[in-house]
């Protein structure tokens, strides 16, 4: 299986200028601190490294030992790893893969996540890498832990081991002696390290994995119990708030804090460009703020959601260079070919709209500070704000409670550094929580993108030729899963007027939305059956196996009734199969309501992953992907003009609500023959070309993001 | 500033504030109830809903001057004890969160609904819930959580 992982060039964070290699002081630290018991230790993640690949700035991943799992003289387990929670289940999925190698309930297991003083090393969480990535790496220290288990019950009885095994939390003889976890390690010190020789249990064997796990801290997100970060209560704690500029690349002209400052228990902290305001409550700080008085250098000049894609088009770079650019190479013959198609597709920018806005809490000790923050980069955002400060690395420690969704948008950590600085000129722990208004316009965007196709198609009606030009979007989805005898294929890095950055799937929704609309329009014109067209051009059978169910449970090529329309697309992104099939019915167009002329009514939507490893909370991620999609597909843009976002609140950016979600059929196919590859993202990037290749029934459809009609 | 006593879980609570100073940061920031989360500050997201006199309201657009004597109901305040309310206990049964950020506004918006619509249709769940945002977009299973809450609590109360 090939996972390719686009290059993460939109992250921002600068070459880090101090670096300090990790040493055993986790391990020692973990240790001593449990007082006993048993430790699994392992190298990080090899993985880790080529993750980087791309971003020009090849770090040195630490090649040393980290801790993943220590169990407590009480049969407690406590794992380790610098994953984030942010909704994708990883909290208890791992929990299950933990469980499960080391044979106990999942109540006896604690994660211990996304805190870069006591947990591994990690790049980040992104690319849907956890469950193929760092699922194995706790699999096989559970695994060492339980054979450790097992060799000190067979040391205890003296007997051999071959007739131990581990069950619910103990080691069983065979002539029904126990001793429990907690038994086995009571007054130990026992270390081990996993070995990637270590035999995990295969998939056909599981009992947790496989199987429905509810939500291990489901009860305090009900409650509302759980702390997020903008929850999180400091003594001595003041709150912040940074003045923006009221557009992007605006500068202060003129700072008047004379009245800010006046009021009992404000600090004004400027640095360079950087103004903030700090006050001991809410209540202050909003006096504050106001009482600033400050002028602005305007910029001018600027490209507007409307002029962005010649923009985009025209500062490309000529032949897929730049800094993560590339693609295929070789040049198509369009001799062989009797018809040519040629279109030019558009995506806007869009928002990430994560309901927990950025927002960090800094506390500084000496020359030491701890950020809680929300971020999917903690070990990131580490070396950003260690960077911004030029401190060593081993002062900075950052900390990620469960958080409120990041969905690609929470990459980065300029949230951390700012609260850091507010902490550090008030001398005080200081909370910033951003206003919807700043998460729209300071934080960054999925890119927009121009996509030039043309393909040729010879006298048989079989695609000869695929030219693929991406203008900015990104690389993630770009080379066609369709065989093609000749293509040309590219990625062209451009001037991104807007912060832009990563985004459930990357650009694979852009590159799918052109490839997926093409291909069905080259099947229209052909006069051809949609999926017959594509079936003739997949090799992979795990893409025919999606594309043909999908269309079995749409009942393709009858809509349900006249007068509605079907549509369908498919696609393979990080190692998953999608496709995903829709009903349309024709409605009214009402401009300006955002009803595009036809409602979906049905949406089916069939995915395959390899091994399935919590099926209820897969399909819970499946459902939220397709919503996600429908966003992209049906109203979601951003609009903007003079730097400024002219649709940055909830009110004027429409996200998809309950009256905008149709009746989804999720379909899983559960490979237990083939390795657990990520699924958060895969099933977003074919709901907007099937959409839209519905919408072909009732007129003609723009080449562009969100799907609309033109002629209706 | 003026003196605004405030009925807020059972409990009469004294808050100096503002008569403009909106209810979600009386709550979390004057009482320390962190349940009701910030979203958007505009009303459009739900994330800071709670129940006064059994409506629901966008405890971010509340002036703390218009509440008055009227009973406010937090997530905090809608569990006994170690027994979760049964739509607290709905959202757990049908998984309905992924970030859980929107739950405890989408938990008090369900509360709210049920007493006003204790039968409700897709039809009636789509138009009473418009004004709560699940960004991760587990609707399909919060719907799904308001139908068995309803016939839960149906069954307990009939």
């Amino acid at each position: 299986m090939t996972i390719s992982i686009e290059p993460e060039r939109y992250e921002f964070d600068e070459s880090p200028r101090h670096r300090f290699a990790v040493d055993r002081r986790d391990f020692l630290r973990i240790c001593t601190a449990m007082g006993g018991g048993l430790l699994v230790v392992a190298s990080l993640p090899e993985s880790a490294h080529a993750q980087e690949s791309g971003r020009g700035q090849a770090r040195a991943v630490p090649n040393d030992l980290a801790s993943w799992i220590h169990i407590d003289e009480r049969g407690h387990v406590t794992a380790y790893t610098g994953k984030v929670e942010i909704g994708q289940n990883q909290r208890t999925a791992l929990a299950q893969t933990v469980a499960d190698e080391l044979r106990v309930p999942i109540a006896a297991i604690t994660f211990v996540m996304a805190d870069t003083d006591l947990t591994p090393f990690d790049q980040g969480t992104f690319g849907s890498q956890t469950t193929p990535r760092m699922a194995p790496v706790l699999a096989r220290a559970a695994a060492t832990a339980r054979e450790m288990l097992i060799d000190r019950a067979a040391t205890v009885w003296t007997i051999d081991r071959s007739g131990l095994v581990a069950k619910d939390g103990s080691v069983v003889a065979r002539d029904g002696r126990t001793l429990s976890y907690g038994a086995l390690t009571q007054g130990q010190k026992l270390t081990g390290v996993a070995s990637a020789a270590i035999a995990l249990t295969p998939a056909s064997q599981w009992t947790l994995r496989g199987t429905r796990v509810l939500k291990v801290n489901g009860r305090a997100i009900v409650t509302g119990a759980h702390e997020y970060t903008p929850d999180l209560q400091r003594p001595g704690l003041m709150v912040g708030r940074i003045v923006r500029p009221p557009a992007l690349g605006a500068t202060p002209a003129s700072v008047n804090d004379a009245k800010a400052k006046a009021i009992a228990g404000v600090t004004v902290v400027r640095d360079g460009d950087f103004i903030g305001v700090v006050a001991p409550s809410e209540r202050v700080l909003k006096q504050a703020v106001a009482a600033m008085a400050v002028t602005w250098n305007m910029p001018a000049g600027l490209p507007t959601s409307e002029t962005v894609f010649d923009h985009l088009r025209k500062t490309g770079a000529p032949s897929g260079g730049g800094r993560g650019g590339g693609g295929t190479a070789g040049t198509p013959s369009t001799a062989v070919s009797a018809k040519t198609f040629a279109a030019t597709y558009k995506i806007p920018y869009i928002a990430h709209v994560p309901l927990e806005p950025r927002a960090a809490v800094a506390e500084w000790t000496g020359d030491k500070v701890t950020v809680w923050c929300g971020t999917q980069r903690p070990f990131g955002v580490r070396t950003e704000v260690a960077t911004a400060f030029r401190i060593p690395e081993d002062r900075v420690r950052v900390i990620v409670p469960d958080m409120g969704s990041g969905y690609g948008g929470k990459h980065t950590g300029e949230h951390a550094i700012e609260a850091a600085r507010l902490a550090r000129g008030a001398g005080t722990p200081v909370k910033l929580v951003y206003t919807r208004a700043e998460e729209f316009m300071w934080a960054y965007f999925r890119p927009a993108g121009v996509i030039e196709i043309t393909a040729g198609v010879d006298a048989n009606g079989a695609l000869a030729s695929w030219e693929f030009d991406n203008y900015n979007s990104g690389n993630s989805g770009l080379p066609t899963p369709y065989t093609i005898a000749s293509k040309r294929e590219a990625f062209h890095t451009s001037d991104s007027p807007l912060r832009q950055g990563s985004y459930r799937g990357l650009a694979a929704t852009a590159n799918h939305y052109a490839r997926e609309m093409h291909m069905d329009a080259i099947a229209r014109a052909l006069g051809v059956d949609a999926v017959q067209f594509r079936l003739k051009h997949i090799g992979e059978p795990r893409l025919a196996a999606v594309l043909k169910t999908a269309a079995e449970r749409i009942g393709w090529p009858s809509p349900a009734m006249t007068g509605r329309s079907l549509g369908i697309a498919c696609g393979t992104e990080k190692g998953g199969y999608v496709a995903t099939a829709v009903e349309l019915s024709k409605t009214a167009v009402a401009s300006g309501a955002g009803s595009p002329g036809f409602a979906i009514e049905r949406v089916v939507v069939v995915f395959e992953c390899g091994a399935i490893v919590n099926p209820d909370g897969l399909k819970n991620q499946v459902e939220g992907a397709v919503v996600q999609g429908l966003g992209g597909a049906l109203f979601e843009q951003i609009k903007f003009a003079d730097g400024k976002i002219l649709n940055g609140t909830m009110a004027t950016y429409r996200v998809p609500r309950f009256k905008d979600v149709p009746p989804i059929e999720v379909v899983l196919l559960d490979r237990k023959d083939l390795p657990s590859a990520g699924a958060g993202e895969t099933p977003i990037v074919a709901v907007a070309p099937a959409i839209g290749s519905a919408a072909r029934a009732f007129g003609k459809v723009a080449d562009e993001l969100p799907v609309s009609l033109i002629n209706g | 500033m003026a003196r605004f006593p405030l009925r807020v879980n059972g409990r009469v609570r004294d808050i100096e504030g503002d008569a403009a100073d909106s209810l979600l940061s009386v709550l979390r920031d004057d009482l320390g109830l962190h349940g009701s989360k910030f979203g958007c500050g505009e009303g459009f997201c739900g994330a800071c809903t709670v129940v006064i006199d059994d409506q629901p309201i966008r405890s971010c657009v509340t002036r703390l001057g218009t509440v008055g004597d009227k009973k406010v109901t937090t997530i905090e305040g809608v569990s006994t004890g170690d027994a979760l309310h049964p739509v607290q206990q709905a959202f757990i049964d049908t998984e309905a969160f992924q970030c859980g950020y929107c739950t405890p506004g989408m938990v008090m918006a369900t509360i709210g609904l049920l007493k006003s619509t204790p039968r409700p249709s897709d039809a009636d769940i789509a138009r009473l819930m418009d004004r709560n945002v699940c960004r991760c977009g587990t609707y399909p299973r919060i719907v799904a959580a308001i139908k068995l809450a309803a016939d839960r609590m149906r069954a307990s109360f009939p």
